[in-house]
Order: structure tokens, then sequence, then C-alpha cells
């Protein structure tokens, strides 16, 4: 069954700093978040190599560097520069009153669909 | 629409036109021009050397793709293929091809290449004027798998030509089990390659290995009716076999360019700018170009045209001019090694001949010098020399005295010996476990400068020690093709100067943060990999006026610590000197106690390190502890470590324990282009290491402290060299302020100072530092006086996060 409120607010951008990610958490799945100057973006939290942390990385542009052993990653289609798995992503926004919306059918709707 | 761009169309999808046509777009030329190819078959461009090791099975024909058809598509340059163009019309300027389309064009590129020479020899068609079934030449990759097809049902091949081609197929056919016979013309194999005597020493190794050789046979006809059954010769003789690869050379495909009435002899005859001498909207690269006479059939020189060609037409350096190639050829026939350069022979009395010959082992080595330069050289069995060998013929530098030395190694095996000794399944980067072989496959596969082999394979791209050793197996895998990467020559590849370049635009424009230099220097260009030298750049130009972004920090300089495997942090907290109290252990074991702290352990800096501690738990450990940050985790000064000295050591004749603390305590946390690590010894007996650290001071007896720079015993190892000799432990502080300023100053970002010693020079270094060269020892001790006066301990950070949420990994959420 996959649950009808698939719209989350992550409350204020300002709690990520320009040019950082922070991580979510949502259920059991924990989300990053990146407050790019270029915009939010929203990806899973952990790399696909040896699962570092993808909120603590560097970013530029739209490509996060994973700091654990510099894997990069595009922000906007999780397509990795290099290496093979690409990183799941979830659509974001912000409203106009600064707030992070996140939309996330959670883990169950990736796979039934 | 009209485009506005000229209309390139390049008739040629081998690897001349596809590699000018690479070049031109990496000379903007995609925005000049539209470009159209014609290709005969319907591939993308592949690297046409390498076909045999498709017959021999060793590569797939998938891995010898240089340009797949994807590529065509991204770089918007139209393929039309398979299409053979027919007819150029140079006064409409349009071509027409067999696929009915008429092309119009304001440039056109020939590279048609060449074909197959077929000797002249009766009972090449079959009854009905077909090709004869087992007839073959080997060109494409097409060939390749009609003669791996066929090969299966044969017993015995023979192979017209004993050329470089025809051995590289007559190694193929081994094996698929067939006896191989190679016919030649000439009196020896490779005989534009060989003196007589390296063939006949080739054909006994080849004969070793189960090829029949057949020297001065002229083929006069291919016998059989459908099929073939044998070859005669024109001295009578026949031989019995069901299969004939003709490989006896090339001939240009030069009739278009002849119908259209262009200057043709041997091939397409070309100015200096690759045109052609007739019509300046025509330029001729490859095989088909005949230039100064030459007619190249190796891929070097088409290299070196396509290169002159694209500056050309694309405007990009109108002066530059093709002068010709010099040859040098390198290559495994049938799994020996040889490589040929320059004329075969002798031919003046000034001529010099240096021959080593050992036939038994199949080992040959000749060289032809002529007034101290070399002229020729050819090397069977044994390369080791052939890099160097290779680079003098190119370059015509002067050759030694001492010739022995030009043919072996005397001594250390050389770097090609060593690359060629090395399987390729050893491994080169030890960090990312990337072996030799996977190296020479990415650079076989076109990526041809370190960068671009180290971002594919990841190699080098751990702790860096291999770096030195990628970049050999680099340039010995592209055999010279190496492009050098501009980046590598600035200071942040995202920005495209030199330092020097950077520091005078930053001031001059007074850009004091990261973002800011993205925004005017790099089109706004946001590059990770740049932040964080821009950083610590800015910060040495600005000091406190220095805008501090902290998204420009990697992870452990915007959270004080050293992030570890399980997302954790480690702690250290700073023990000056390594000399501790009763109390200070007490506390840390409280802590390490209160939070659990699953590991403790002593540091190889005389510290103490709290492994394990989540980002959370960081700012309540540090008030727990209630001491300074030891920077264990920043590209800045680390750690003073120090031996017993003179308080209690019977051998110590100076007091390194209390400099090792007053060194400490004046640079703690003073950032810098790379980590910095001390120590001092209080007698040359160096307990504590210090002549291999970045700054190191060894009391000597009479008082003195010789100062050690540039030592390194991480990665890379390096005994420091001698400063100079001072008398007081302010002496000491002063000198090494002063060096460690000038090298935040000049060195490159992560530039260790073993390495930046190296680079600037130890008697430069000395006289800026301790002679005062360049006026500028009291700018150096200001500069560095302020960094040590504006220091401030990052842990305070604990009471007042300098970022929202700087210590949290995940946040809470509401569902709306």
């Amino acid at each position: 069954m996959i649950s009808e409120k698939t719209k989350y607010a992550l409350g204020s951008v300002t709690q990520i700093p320009l040019g950082e990610g922070r991580n979510f958490r949502i259920g059991d799945t924990e989300i990053a978040i990146f407050h790019t100057r270029q915009g939010i973006y929203a990806t899973q939290a952990e790399c696909p190599h040896r699962r570092g942390p993808l909120a603590d990385g560097l970013v530029g542009g739209t490509q996060v560097t994973c700091p654990f052993h510099a894997w990069k990653f595009d922000l906007k289609t999780g397509e990795p520069q290099m290496g093979s798995c690409a990183l799941q992503t979830y659509p974001v926004h912000l409203t106009e009153s600064g707030d992070i919306e996140l939309t996330f059918l959670g883990e169950a709707a990736r796979f039934a669909s | 629409m009209m485009s506005d761009k000229q209309k390139l169309v390049v008739i040629g999808n081998g690897m001349a036109g596809a590699r000018t046509v690479e070049e031109i777009l990496a000379r903007g030329g995609g925005q000049q021009f539209d470009i159209t190819m014609f290709g005969d078959e319907p591939y993308g461009n592949y690297n046409r050397i390498l076909l045999s090791n498709v017959l021999n099975g060793t590569q797939d024909p998938a891995d010898i793709f240089l340009n797949p058809l994807e590529w065509y598509t991204e770089n918007t340059v139209t393929l039309h293929a398979p299409a053979r163009v027919t007819q150029i019309d140079r006064a409409r300027k349009e071509i027409c091809s067999d696929d009915g389309q008429v092309t119009s064009y304001d440039k056109l590129l020939i590279a048609t290449g060449s074909r197959p020479f077929v000797p002249p020899m009766e009972g090449l068609k079959g009854p009905q004027g077909e090709d004869k079934h087992g007839v073959f030449v080997f060109r494409t990759i097409d060939d390749c798998h009609k003669i791996a097809g066929y090969a299966n049902k044969c017993r015995k091949a023979a192979v017209i030509g004993g050329g470089l081609l025809g051995l590289e197929a007559a190694r193929g056919l081994l094996n698929y089990g067939v006896e191989v016979h190679v016919i030649h013309l000439a009196p020896w194999l490779m005989n534009n390659q060989l003196d007589a005597q390296g063939g006949k020493i080739l054909t006994s190794i080849m004969e070793k290995m189960g090829v029949h050789v057949h020297l001065e046979k002229a083929t006069a006809a291919v016998l059989g009716e459908d099929s073939v059954t044998g070859l005669q010769f024109k001295d009578g003789t026949i031989l019995d076999c069901d299969m004939v690869i003709i490989s006896a050379g090339i001939t240009p495909n030069n009739e278009l360019a002849r119908d259209c009435g262009l200057t043709v002899e041997r091939a397409i005859v070309t100015d200096n700018q690759m045109r052609s001498v007739d019509d300046p909207d025509i330029y001729v690269v490859g095989e088909c170009a005949q230039h100064r006479g030459r007619v190249y059939g190796l891929v070097a020189p088409l290299w070196e045209q396509g290169q002159v060609l694209a500056d050309h037409i694309t405007g990009s350096n109108e002066n530059a001019a093709y002068h010709g190639s010099k040859i040098a050829t390198k290559l495994k026939v049938m799994g020996v090694e040889l490589a040929s350069m320059g004329v075969t022979e002798a031919s003046d009395d000034r001529d010099e001949v240096v021959i080593f010959s050992e036939p038994k082992r199949g080992t040959y080595k000749k060289l032809i010098i002529r007034d101290g330069i070399l002229i020729g050289a050819m090397m069977l069995g044994d390369l080791n020399k052939v890099a160097y060998l290779m680079q003098a013929f190119d370059r015509g530098t002067p050759l030694p005295e001492e010739r022995l030395s030009l043919l072996f190694d005397i001594g250390a095996p050389s770097v090609e010996a060593t690359m060629l000794e090395m399987p390729d399944t050893a491994q080169i980067c030890n960090c990312n476990g990337v072996s030799k072989g996977q190296i020479r496959k990415c650079v076989e596969g076109g990526k041809r400068s370190l960068k671009m082999v180290m971002e594919a394979t990841r190699a080098g791209m751990g702790c860096g020690s291999c770096k030195k050793l990628v970049s050999e197996v680099v340039e010995w895998a592209a055999e010279g093709q190496i492009e050098e990467d501009p980046s590598i020559h600035f200071y942040v590849p995202g920005v495209a100067l030199v330092k020097s370049e950077l520091v005078e635009v930053i001031m001059a424009r007074g850009l004091k943060s990261v973002s800011s230099v993205f925004d005017t220097l790099a089109h706004g260009v946001e590059d990770a990999g740049s932040k964080m030298g821009l950083a610590s750049l800015l910060k040495s130009l600005w000091g406190a006026e220095y805008e501090d972004e902290r998204d420009a920090r990697y992870i452990n300089d915007r959270v004080h610590a050293n992030i570890q495997k399980d997302k954790t942090f480690s702690v250290i907290p700073r023990i000056f000197g390594g000399v501790t109290t009763a109390d200070e252990l007490i506390k840390i074991g409280q802590v390490a106690k209160k939070y659990n702290v699953p590991m403790v352990k002593f540091t190889g800096g005389q510290r103490i390190d709290l492994l394990g501690i989540t980002k959370e738990n960081l700012p309540k450990v540090w008030k727990d502890l209630g001491m300074p940050s030891g920077h264990g985790y920043a590209k800045s000064f680390r750690t003073c470590k120090t031996c017993v000295g003179t308080d209690f050591c019977r051998y110590g004749v100076g007091d390194s324990t209390g400099l090792g603390i007053k060194i400490e305590k004046r640079f703690q946390g003073i950032e810098s282009p790379g980590k910095l690590k001390l120590a001092t010894a209080g007698c040359p007996r160096n307990c504590s290491e210090a002549m291999v650290k970045d700054l190191g001071a060894v009391a000597v007896e009479g008082g003195n402290w010789e100062i050690y720079v540039g030592g390194a015993a991480g990665a890379h190892i390096r005994k420091g060299d001698i400063l100079c000799i001072v008398d007081s432990h302010e002496a000491v502080l002063q000198i090494m302020g002063r060096f460690m300023q000038y090298y935040i100053e000049t060195a490159k970002y992560l530039e260790r100072t073993s390495s930046f010693v190296e680079r600037i020079g130890m008697d430069k270094i000395r006289a800026v530092v301790v002679e005062d060269s360049e006026g500028i020892a009291a700018r150096l001790d200001a500069a560095i006086q302020a960094s040590v006066d504006a220091y401030v301990d990052p842990w305070l950070e604990a009471d007042t996060p300098a970022t929202a949420n700087q210590f949290v990994s995940t946040l809470p959420v509401m569902q709306a």
C-alpha cells in the first residue's frame, strides 16, 4: 500500500548553510538535501561506494564529491562521473516562503513502480 | 534557417579523419563549422593498429573503437556511413556520394587513407570474375571477421608480404591452429625496418615459433578453381595452401583527388599547412597525403599533421606548419619486441655503426651515428634503451660519448625496462587497487593524459604516492603520444591561472571569498575540486579580511575533526611537545569513559587520539576535555614531536623538549598549502625523527641547532636538507616561521615541503630565508607573526557554531 501522503515539509532552507548538505530522516530512509547556489536537490544519503556521507561532501555547481573517496555524482540526475552506481534522487523544491518541500513515495514505491 | 557556420566536409572516417576532427573540435571548431563526415565502413572510427589483436583474439572488436557512433551525435558531427564519396566538384564546391546525396562544402578535408596493395598475379578471381574463395586482404574490421571465419576451416595459410602487417597477420593466424607460411619478395623480413642481419635473426625467431618463411619469392598465381588450393611462384615452385592473405603494402586512395584535378604523385601533394597545393580550401591528411615527397603509413605522423591542420583551419594558430615526421616505430611482432628508426645502413664514411648481436637469444641492436647524432637504430629482442634512443633520434640531441650505455643499462634498470618486465597484473595503485593492465587499457582506449587516466581508473587518487609510477605507465602505454592537461599548471583545476597570476588578480580585484573567485574568474562555474585550494590561498592572502564560506571547506575543516570510515570522527587534543601530565591523562581517560570511546590510541605525533566520536558529540567532547584542538585533520601546522632532550637523556646536547613546546605554542593551527609535521631532537641520534619532518631542529654540540627542511616519511620518504645552523631557540623559531611563510606564499596547494624544496631548490630557499637575498625577510616575519596573533582555537565553536546545524548529521522531519 502506497501512502497517499507523499509531500514532506522539511522546514526552512536556512537549516542548511549555502553550498552544503544535511540529512533528513523520513521513516527508515535518510535523504540528503543540498542547498547549492544552483538550487535545492535531494539524493540518497550514502555513497554507493563505501557508504560515505554525501551531505558532508564538497559541492561544485550541481556535483557533489563524496568525502570518503572522492566519488562524484550529479545532484540533478544522480549520475556518477565515474564508477557505476547512480544515486537515487528525489523531487524537491523551495516554496515561496523558503521552505523545503520534498516528494517522497517511500521505499516501497520505488520497487513497486 | 541558414547557419552562419562554415561547412566542413570530411571524406574518410578512419584514424586520420576522425582524429583531425577531434583536434578541430578541441580548438573550438564546433563553433566555426558544421561538420559532415563520410565513411566507407558502417562504423565509427576504430583503431586499425589493433586489428591484429582482434585477429589473434586478444581483444574484442568492441574494445578498439576510438569514436563510437554516439561520439558523432554528442559532438554534433553528421556522419554518413556507409557512404562512399564518388566525386568532388571543386568549381561548385560540392561532393557526390553513392547514397545519392550532393553535399556542398566551404572547406573539404580528404582523409581517404589507403587500401591494400595487391601485386599483379594470376588467378585472383574465380570463374565468374568473383573474388576467389580464400583470398583476403587485411585492412578493415570486416576483413578481420572474414579471415577469422575462414581460418577455422583451414589447414594451411600463406601470407604474401613479410612486412609489419604481414607478420601481424601471420601471428593472428597461428592462433587458429593453421600452418602459416610467410612469402616475402625481399631477401629478408621487414626490410624497411631491419638490415640483413637483423632480418635473419627475426626469421630464425619466427621459424622457432612455427612460421615457415619463404624469402625472395615472387608470387605468380593463385591456384584453384573456386577456392584457393595453392600459390605458384615465378621460380616455378608451388606451395599448397587453402587460404591466402595479401599484405604487401598499401596504395593511397588518390582517385577522387586526381579526378578533380589536384596534383597527385604517389599521394595527394600538400603544402606545409596540409592543404592541396592547388586548392586552399581542400586539406589532406594521413596516408593519402604526400608532404615534401614523403607518404607516411604510420599513425604518429598523421597525428602531427592533424594538429597542424586543425591549428590552421580554425585559425587558432595561422602560422602552424608541418615539417615532416621522423619515423620511429616500436612494435611487437609475434611476441618479439622490435624497434626501428631512421636509416638501416651506414651510407657515409663519417657514419659510425655500433652493433651488438646475440642471434641465439634473438637479440640484435644496431645504431647508426653521424657526427654524434643518432640517424638510425634498430633493436630486436631487448628494448631497454629504446625510449631514450627514440627521444634522441626525434630531437636530434647529441649522444653521450659512452656508446656502450646506449645499448645497455649498466646499473639500475630503466623505466622502460621496468615497464616491459612488469606484468599486466602488477598493482600500481595500492590504495585503489589499479593494475598496470587497467592503466594500459585505459590509455589504449584513448585517454592520453595523466589526469584523464587518473579520473577514469582512480589510480593515484588515494594517497598519491604512486602518481609518478602511474604517469610512467601512462607515458609508456601512450608511446609518447601524451596529451598534457593544461590544468596541471593551474593553482586549482577550475580557475585557468597559475598561482602567481591568480594571486595578482585576486589582489587587484579584491576577491575575498571563494564564490567571488568563481564568479569573477571562472565564469561563475563552481568547481568542488578547487574550493579548498582557493580557501587556503585566500586565507593566506587576506588573513582576517578573508570571507570564510564554510562550504569551501572539506568536512574535516567544517567540524574540526578527522572523518573515519564509519562516519564518526577522531578527536586529538593538543599536547604541546608531546609532554603531558597525570591530571591531563586522567581527564582524557574520564572523557573516553563517559563517551564510551571505542578506541583510544597514541598517534605518531606523540598525542592521544579518541576515535569513534559522533558528529553530535564533538562539541561536548571538546568542552569536557577543556583542551585546544590538535589540528589532527587540517592542512596546517600539525604537531612538533620531541625527544627527551637534556632534562633526562644522557646524550642530549640541546633542550629539544622546551624548543618543541615553544614551536607548537607559536605555530599551532597555522594554515598552509600542505600539512606541516615538525620535530626537535636533542642530539643527532634523531630519536624524534626530526631529519625526516617538514621542519626539524637537531641539537648539535656547542649549543647550536641544525634546521632541516623538506623531510618526509609518509607515502614518500626523503631526508630533509639543512637550511642553516643557528645558536638559540629564538633563532630556530624565527627561521622556521620565515620558511613557513615563504612556503605558504610560494607552494602549490597540497604541495608538501619535500616536493616544494625540490622544485624551488635549496640554494634559492636558503638565499631568501637565511640570507634575505630578496629583501623580504622582514615582511615574511611580520606576516607569520600576524597569523600567529590571529590564531583562534577552532574548538571554541563548540559554544558558538559557525553555521546552522554545524554538528548535526540528521534533522527531524514533520510530514505535510
